[in-house]
C-alpha cells in the first residue's frame, strides 16, 4: 500500500490544488485579483473545527457547513470589494486576510494563539477513516469541482466572467450584470476554499491562526500563477510542483524559500502566462507536436 | 502622557511616510504595487549598518545606506519592472512578491538570521521639557524626515525634472511627445524613492537598535495600506495617511490599551476609509 509519508503529501497536494482551483475562479476566470484567499481557507477550517469540537457536529455536516459559512462571508466581503478595483482590490483583500488572522489570534473564543485541537478524521462504517481512504474522498470531491468548472466554462456564467475579466466596462455596456457575476465568483471561490479548509482541519487534527496568514495566500496565488492563470490544469500543475518541491528539496532546506522566491520571479519575468498558459514554451511545443502528428507532411 | 504619545506617534508616522512615499511615487508613474520596496528598505538598513561598522560615522553610513538602496531600486526597475509593463497588472505584482521573498532569504543567508545591533552615536542628545521627553533617535527621525520632505517638495515643484516627473505621473505618452525622456524620469523616480526607503531602514535600525532579515515584512504590507489610505499615487495624501496611522497605532494600543494587534490597525483604517472613499483620503477618481 501507499506509505504514510506519501499519503500525507498526496492529501496536502489535493488540498492545495483545491485552493488554487478556487482562487483561479476569482482571479483567473472573473479577473478579480485576490491577495487574501487564505482568509476563506481559514474561515472554513475554523468553522468546521468549532462545529466539530464545540457543537458536536459530525464531519459529514461540519465540512459542508464550513463551505456554506465561507461562501456567505465571501459574499459579504465581496460586496464591499466591488466598490474598489484592480490594485485597490488587491490591497483590500490583503487587509481582509490580516484582519481575519488577527480575529482568530486575539479572540479567545477561537482558541487564540494555541489554536484548536482534537479534530479527528471522519468516521464511516463504524470506524475511523484511514488516510488513504481520506485521500480518495477529497480526490473525488476535487474531481467533481473540476467537472463543474468545465460545465461553468461552457455556460453563460463562464462567458460573463470572461467578458468582465477582459473589459469590465464593455461587459456592463453589453448588458452583463457585472455585480452579480463578480459576487458569484467570490461566493463560489470562497466556498470551495472553505471546503478545503474543512478537509484540512480534519486532516491536520490541529489548526492555528498562522496556518491561514498572508503568507499562505501568497503560496496559493503562486501556484495559480506558476501553473498558468485562467487555465484549468495550470493551477493543479502549480499545486503539484510547488507542493512537491519543499519535500524533494529537503537537502537544500536552507535555501528553500529563496528558490521559491526566485522561481516565482523568474517565471513571471520570462513566462508570464505560466507553465500551461497560452503563450508558454510548453504549450507551444505541445501544439507543434500535435500539429506534426495530425498533418502528415 | 498625551503629548508623549503624540511625539511617539509622529516619529513612527514619519518613518512610515519615508517608506510609503517611494511606494506611492512608483505607483504614480508605473502603476505597479512595488511590494519589494520593503526589501529595499531592509537592504538600506543592512548597507548602512555594515558601512557604519567600517567607517564608524553615523551620517556617512546614512548616506551610504541611501545610495545602496537607490542603486538596488534602479536595477529592480530596469531588469524586472520595465520589461513587464505591457502585461496585466498582476505580473509585476507577483514578480515583486517573489523578489521580496528572495531578498529576505538572501539577507538571512548572507548576514545570518540574528538581529544585529546598530548602535550608532548620532551626537544630538535628548530633549526634555517638563514631563515631555524626546529621545535622541526620535529627534533624528523627525529632522531627517523633515529634511527629506522639504527636499522632495522643492524637487517636485521647483525643478524642471520634478515638473517632468509630475507630468509623467499624469500622462506618460503626452509627456514623451513634449520631448521628455520618460525612461530617464522613471529611473530618477526609482532612485529617489529607493533612497528614501533606505533612509527609513537606517533610521529604524538606529531607533530600535537592531537590523534583522525580516524587518521589511510588516512595513511591506503596512506601507501598502498607508499608500491606499492616502490615495494611490497621491504624495500629500500619503504623508497625511502615514501620520494618521502612526498616531492611531500609538493611541489605540498605548493609551486605550485595546488588545488588538498593532499591525492590523492600518488595515482596519484602510478598509473603513475605502468603504466611504474608494480612492483613499485625498484620492480622486
Amino acid at each position: 500500500m501507499i506509505s504514510g509519508y506519501l499519503v500525507t503529501i498526496l492529501i496536502t497536494i489535493v488540498i492545495y490544488a483545491m485552493l488554487a482551483h478556487s482562487l483561479n475562479i476569482i482571479t483567473g476566470h472573473a479577473g478579480q485579483i485576490s491577495l487574501g484567499h487564505a482568509a476563506f481557507f481559514g474561515i472554513g477550517a475554523y468553522t468546521s473545527a468549532m462545529l466539530y469540537t464545540e457543537a458536536g457536529f459530525p464531519f459529514w455536516t461540519s465540512v459542508p457547513l464550513a463551505a456554506v459559512v465561507a461562501g456567505i462571508v465571501g459574499a459579504l466581503l465581496g460586496v464591499p470589494c466591488l466598490r474598489v478595483r484592480d490594485d485597490f482590490l488587491a490591497i483590500t483583500t490583503m487587509g481582509i486576510n490580516f484582519v481575519v488572522e488577527a480575529i482568530f489570534l486575539y479572540i479567545p473564543f477561537f482558541g487564540g494563539a494555541m489554536g484548536i485541537g482534537g479534530i479527528n478524521l471522519p468516521k464511516w462504517f463504524g470506524r475511523e477513516m484511514t488516510k488513504p481512504e481520506y485521500f480518495f474522498l477529497i480526490l473525488v470531491v476535487f474531481v467533481f469541482f473540476l467537472l463543474l468548472d468545465r460545465q461553468l466554462g461552457r455556460s453563460w456564467i463562464g462567458l460573463a466572467w470572461a467578458s468582465i475579466r477582459e473589459d469590465e466596462q464593455a461587459a456592463g455596456a453589453m448588458g452583463v450584470d457585472v455585480v452579480r457575476f463578480k459576487v458569484l465568483a467570490f461566493i463560489l471561490g470562497s466556498a470551495i476554499a472553505g471546503l478545503a479548509g474543512g478537509f484540512y482541519a480534519h486532516f491536520l487534527t490541529f489548526i492555528m491562526p498562522q496556518n491561514f496568514g498572508f503568507g499562505q495566500s501568497i503560496v496559493i496565488l503562486s501556484m495559480v500563477v506558476f501553473g498558468g492563470i485562467g487555465t484549468r490544469w495550470g493551477p493543479i500543475a502549480g499545486a503539484i510542483i510547488l507542493g512537491v518541491l519543499p519535500e524533494i528539496s529537503r537537502p537544500i532546506m536552507e535555501y528553500r524559500t529563496l528558490i521559491y522566491g526566485v522561481l516565482l520571479l523568474g517565471m513571471m519575468r520570462f513566462q508570464p502566462g505560466g507553465l500551461l498558459g497560452p503563450e508558454s514554451i510548453l504549450s507551444k511545443t505541445f501544439q507543434r507536436t500535435i500539429y506534426r502528428l495530425v498533418s502528415p507532411e | 502622557m498625551l503629548w508623549q504619545q503624540l511625539a511617539n506617534g509622529i516619529a513612527i508616522g514619519s518613518v512610515y511616510a519615508l517608506i510609503s512615499l517611494g511606494l506611492t511615487m512608483v505607483y504614480g508613474i508605473l502603476r505597479i504595487l512595488h511590494v519589494a520596496h520593503a526589501g529595499i528598505y531592509a537592504l538600506g538598513a543592512y548597507v548602512g549598518l555594515f558601512s557604519f561598522r567600517l567607517i564608524g560615522n553615523f551620517w556617512l553610513s546614512l548616506i551610504v545606506g541611501m545610495a545602496g538602496a537607490a542603486i538596488a531600486g534602479y536595477f529592480v526597475e530596469r531588469l524586472l519592472y520595465t520589461p513587464l509593463l505591457h502585461l496585466p497588472r498582476i505580473a509585476p505584482l507577483i514578480v515583486s512578491i517573489g523578489l521580496f521573498t528572495a531578498l529576505e532569504e538572501a539577507f538571512r543567508i548572507v548576514a545570518g538570521p540574528h538581529t544585529l545591533a546598530y548602535n550608532a552615536r548620532v551626537g544630538l542628545g535628548d530633549l526634555s521639557i517638563g514631563s515631555f521627553h524626546l529621545t535622541e533617535t526620535q529627534i533624528l527621525i523627525l529632522l531627517v524626515t523633515l529634511a527629506i520632505l522639504i527636499f522632495l517638495w522643492a524637487f517636485l515643484t521647483k525643478t524642471r525634472t520634478g515638473l517632468a516627473m509630475r507630468a509623467c505621473a499624469q500622462d506618460p505618452e503626452t509627456t514623451s511627445s513634449f520631448g521628455v525622456n520618460v525612461s530617464a524620469i522613471i529611473a530618477v523616480n526609482f532612485l529617489i524613492g529607493s533612497a528614501m526607503a533606505g533612509a527609513a531602514g537606517v533610521l529604524i535600525g538606529v531607533y530600535d537598535n537592531q537590523v534583522w532579515p525580516t524587518m521589511g515584512s510588516i512595513p511591506a504590507y503596512k506601507a501598502l495600506a498607508i499608500v491606499v489610505l492616502g490615495g494611490l499615487g497621491n504624495i500629500p495624501g500619503t504623508v497625511l495617511a502615514s501620520i494618521v496611522v502612526g498616531l492611531a497605532e500609538t493611541f489605540f494600543i498605548g493609551v486605550l490599551a485595546i488588545p488588538f494587534p498593532r499591525d492590523a490597525v492600518a488595515f482596519v483604517a484602510m478598509i473603513l476609509v475605502l468603504m466611504f472613499k474608494p480612492y483613499g483620503l485625498l484620492g480622486k477618481a
